[in-house]
């Protein structure tokens, strides 16, 4: 099974990276965009066959050292 | 006065930090982060600067597991005295020993420059040598140096006089290089033995290098211990 695993900095807390990248955009005219938030993807190849076993593994890996819950938010998808 | 410092992988303040404190007269040793204990007779634990493991994942994300971690995480909560610089304060708020986090420079560059800062603080051993609203020209040197703490931590800060150091101007006034939250430069945790700060005092030793403010602030544990 793959985890990926998206983290980003949470709503309220400024990322400095979108608002660098939306002023980009803005430069090449792109005027659609109203708020961009760059964030990274980790992607786990698991042994786990059990999804529900493995969101469980994976929930823990984020909250001990995937992300920094004090400014980051995490999305785990399993497929 | 023993003072220990840490060494990861990665770490490239150790040498300067042994220098400074010698200077002041200190005994030192710096421990590889694989050890499991730190040395009994220890004083002061420095987490120094540098970038563990590469600064991989998040400055001090990695480096917060390594084996030596838990026993640093023991000394504090014992009440020994904790100092964490540059990516030491970042290891320090990783490990949860210090609040806040430190996210990426507002302006996205890595700023090496002196700075002046202002002392908000004095009340604790660290700082003792200063006086409220001192002023002191310190080296930075980060990429990820800008401190961010919700409301409700920051409001805690103000209550209990955690707030050590805000970059500033010579005269006092505000000036923020990176985007932390009320110009944050250094906390210290609730009980006041953890300390940290992004700018570098190990740096500001002697004048020829260009300031020689370290002194006063490292100072002030050699007289505590």
């Amino acid at each position: 099974m793959t985890a990926i695993v998206n983290v980003s900095l949470k709503a309220g807390v400024l990322d400095s990276q979108g608002k660098a990248v939306h002023h980009a955009l803005d430069s090449l005219h792109f005027s659609g965009v109203s708020d961009v938030r760059v964030g990274k993807q980790i992607v786990l190849k698991l042994n786990e066959t059990d999804k529900e076993k493995a969101m469980v593994e994976v929930t823990k890996m984020c909250e001990e050292i995937l992300a920094n819950t004090v400014i980051e938010d995490y999305k785990i998808e399993l497929i | 006065m023993k003072v220990t410092i840490l060494q990861f992988p990665g770490t490239n303040c150790e040498y300067d930090t042994q220098h400074a404190f010698e200077q002041l007269g200190a005994t030192t040793e710096i421990v590889w982060h694989k050890s499991e204990s730190i040395p009994s007779d220890t004083n002061l634990l420095v987490v120094a600067g540098g970038f563990s493991y590469g600064d991989y994942l998040r400055s001090g994300a990695i480096a917060k597991f390594s084996p030596v971690m838990k026993a640093v995480s023991a000394y504090a909560k014992e009440g020994g005295k904790v100092l964490g610089i540059c990516n030491g304060f970042q290891v320090l708020t990783e490990a949860g020993l210090l609040p806040g986090a430190l996210k990426r420079n507002d302006g996205l560059h890595f700023i090496s420059k002196h700075h002046t800062l202002k002392v908000e603080n004095s009340d604790n051993i660290f700082l003792e040598e200063l006086n409220n609203g001192d002023i002191v020209n310190i080296p930075i040197a980060h990429h990820d140096g800008n401190y961010y703490i919700d409301n409700a931590g920051l409001a805690d800060l103000k209550a209990n006089n955690q707030i050590l150091l805000t970059y500033s101007d010579v005269d006092g006034t505000t000036k923020n290089p990176n985007g932390s939250v009320d110009s944050i430069a250094g906390v210290c945790n609730k009980e006041k033995n953890v300390f940290g700060l992004m700018p570098h005092p190990e740096r500001a030793m002697e004048l020829i290098l260009g300031s020689d403010d370290g002194k006063a602030m490292l100072q002030g544990f050699m007289k505590s211990c």
